[in-house]
């Protein structure tokens, strides 16, 4: 890891190792209930947690974001509380939407979180449009809306960018390129083999950056969202990155890449990484560390508790929720 | 027919229907998101990851070729549309959208291109296109994933929409409808990729005609009319009212547009009373369209009014305990026919 860490306030530092350490606990739980067969598989973001974390560390609880299929980190990152993420896993009544929206649809507008969502580049269009509504109140909050390379394919993105571009709207959109549309390999299916490059035709910078590398996240995002706050228009933000598992639960990747590849990623692990640069630094002991990581996995375990303890929704709420108001 | 007995499960008779009729004519191509998957890696050995979200497809790359099973990226527009000109241009596309929520991305190229082309230009293009698109709430996979959707399809004219009920129809309707010179619509619900039906498939590539509905079960009391999942549901709840001494007909629907009148008619015309059973939302479904089919054109026969058992209106929640009761289930239907019937 690099640069100006000089520059990072320390305790921002430490928010973005708790946060990744809390990410990966998380999933390694959702995980298991999904092995255990408590719950369908989810999309795992085992792998991806630097990305969210190095964005979501600029971002206010009224700045927004929105997610897609695998946005269990989104959601960790922008302070979705996660006893009721767990909850929602579980479909319970305690959980995020009242169990009714699930592992793809987990929000909290009240950490600006406007959701996850299950359909391939649907929500960046909204995202665009939270950040309309910031421009047109003339307020400084930022939107961010986190795709994957499968996305990048959908007419939605670019008449978003196009969109954005036009009205300088304070938008960051970010491609997670994990390299895999289900099991479609980006080289495949992205023509000109870059994300990032389609920015120039929308007149707006495009910028690559290790997605496994939470700082170099962080100092990019930092220029997009300062950007994006003076009303200087929108940033694309492609994160190099990769999932350690299948699409979903039952997915096994080996049917579509080598172990080879694995292992290269998963020697550039984005939490590796980070405890080597806090230790290198002198900002935290591997005690220390270690320390947070169990913190991190007694509050998994706690939600989980939570979880299992809440109520499954009343039958009635089949019902409920349809409308504010139908006469 | 062969005598002996060949079960195959509801994918694995789709599949048979397609491969059949890409071995018939080689202007067939399928085309959607990972229906081989690992697309570009075969060198590397891998190959045909997926076979389609739910293995319709599988084994097709190997026979078939990239030329005609094409793995697209997640572009519904851009697929769906290109299938509907590669058509009309010449190819008979089956394209694969999966879940029939993603209709939200692509609805543009399927209701004013396909559905429209043929009528709008005069009769002049045709369009051999088949959409196959996979419906019901199979186990947590929330709103946006789960949905059954007819009524939206059916309401466009142009486009025929056909809805198989087991292993058997769903060959003979895969075939019937990749055939079929007018784009047809497929839906194929996930509900019935798991049943055990041990149903004996044909080997050879039978149609079914789109257009037909069938009789699974002849009765006299009462006329229960199932589409697709449902279909199931009323065979169980006809199981209970014989428990009771109720002699159910199941009426099968097959198709939805267009709608089998006659079958559906004699039938109601003769056990004079109706409960019609539809996973798909409420409002403007193809459950209202029956009944005012039933309201209609068997008024004068019917000794109660037709009555629908369908999903609420409401969006398809996640939790289980919630999922199951927006399902239409047996004991709703079977209450239902009794209500009806006393």
């Amino acid at each position: 890891m690099a640069k100006s860490q000089s520059s990072i306030p320390k305790e921002k530092l430490m928010w973005m190792f708790e946060t990744l350490v809390l990410i990966r606990r998380f999933e390694e739980q959702a995980k298991r209930e999904a092995d255990q067969g408590r719950i369908l598989g989810t999309h795992s973001a085992i792998g991806e947690e630097a990305t969210p974390t190095g964005i979501c560390a600029h971002l206010r609880d009224d700045d927004y974001v929105l997610g897609n299929h695998r946005s269990h980190h989104h959601c960790i990152a922008k302070g979705v509380d996660i006893n009721e993420m767990m909850a929602e896993l579980l479909g319970k009544a305690t959980g995020t939407n009242k169990g009714k929206g699930g592992t793809m649809h987990i929000a909290d507008a009240t950490k600006g979180m406007l959701g996850a969502n299950g359909v391939v580049g649907s929500n960046i269009p909204v995202a665009t449009g939270c950040a309309l509504s910031a421009k047109v109140q003339n307020k400084d909050n930022v939107s961010v809306v986190f795709f994957g390379d499968g996305a990048s394919s959908q007419g939605s993105l670019h008449e978003s960018m196009n969109l954005a571009a036009i009205w300088d709207l304070p938008v960051l959109f970010v491609c997670e390129n994990n390299r895999y549309a289900e099991s479609t390999p980006f080289e495949y299916a992205v023509a000109g083999q870059s994300v990032a490059n389609r920015a120039a035709g929308y007149g707006m910078p495009g910028v690559t950056v290790d997605g496994q590398n939470v700082i170099e996240v962080y100092e990019v995002a930092g220029e997009a969202v300062e950007r994006a706050r003076k009303g200087d228009g929108p940033t694309l933000i492609e994160a190099m990155t990769y999932r350690y598992h299948g699409h979903f639960g039952a997915d096994n990747p080996m049917g579509y890449r080598t172990p080879e590849e694995q292992k290269y990623y998963e020697d550039k692990d984005c939490i590796i990484a980070m405890e080597k640069f806090l230790i290198e630094n002198g900002t935290a002991t591997q005690e220390q560390l270690k320390a947070i990581d169990d913190d991190a996995k007694a509050r998994v375990e706690k939600a989980t508790q939570f979880a299992i303890d809440s109520a499954y929704p009343d039958p009635s709420e089949l019902l409920s929720d349809v409308y504010i108001k139908y006469p | 027919m062969n005598k002996e007995h060949r079960p195959l499960t509801f994918v694995q008779a789709i599949n048979e229907g397609i491969r059949s009729r890409m071995r018939e004519d080689d202007s067939t191509i399928v085309m959607g998101i990972d229906v081989a998957g690992a697309a570009g890696k075969a060198e590397e050995g891998f190959i045909d990851h997926f076979g389609g979200t739910f293995a319709m497809t599988k084994g097709l790359i190997q026979e078939f070729g990239t030329s005609r099973v094409l793995d697209t990226p997640i572009s519904e527009t851009g697929f769906v549309g290109a299938g509907v000109g590669a058509a009309a241009a010449g190819l008979r596309p089956l394209v694969d959208m999966m879940f029939v929520g993603f209709i939200g991305v692509c609805g543009d190229q399927i209701f004013n291109n396909m559905a429209k082309m043929h009528y709008m230009f005069g009769g002049k293009v045709k369009l051999p296109i088949t959409i196959q698109a996979q419906t019901a709430a199979s186990g947590g996979n929330a709103a946006q994933h789960s949905e059954t959707l007819y009524s939206i399809f059916a309401h466009f004219p142009g486009l025929k929409c056909v809805v198989p009920s087991d292993p058997y129809s769903a060959k003979g309707l895969q075939i019937a409808a990749m055939k079929d010179d007018d784009p047809v619509v497929v839906f194929q619900s996930t509900r019935l990729m798991g049943v055990n039906f041990n149903q004996h498939v044909p080997e050879d590539a039978y149609e079914l005609p789109i257009g037909k509905s069938r009789i699974v079960k002849t009765g006299n009391d009462i006329t229960l009319i199932g589409i697709g999942t449902t279909t199931r549901t009323c065979i169980q709840a006809a199981e209970n009212l014989a428990k009771q001494g109720y002699d159910a007909e199941v009426v099968d629907l097959l198709s939805i547009s267009p709608l089998d009148e006659e079958t559906i008619l004699s039938s109601i015309s003769k056990t004079r009373k109706v409960v019609i059973v539809d996973e798909d939302y409420p409002k403007c479904s193809v459950a209202s369209e029956l009944s005012a089919l039933a309201a209609e054109k068997a008024f004068d026969f019917l000794d109660a009014p037709p009555k629908r058992v369908t999903a609420p209106h409401a969006s398809i929640p996640y939790t289980s305990v919630l999922e199951q009761l927006h399902f239409p289930s047996v004991d709703n239907v079977t209450y239902a026919c009794l209500e009806v019937m006393n």
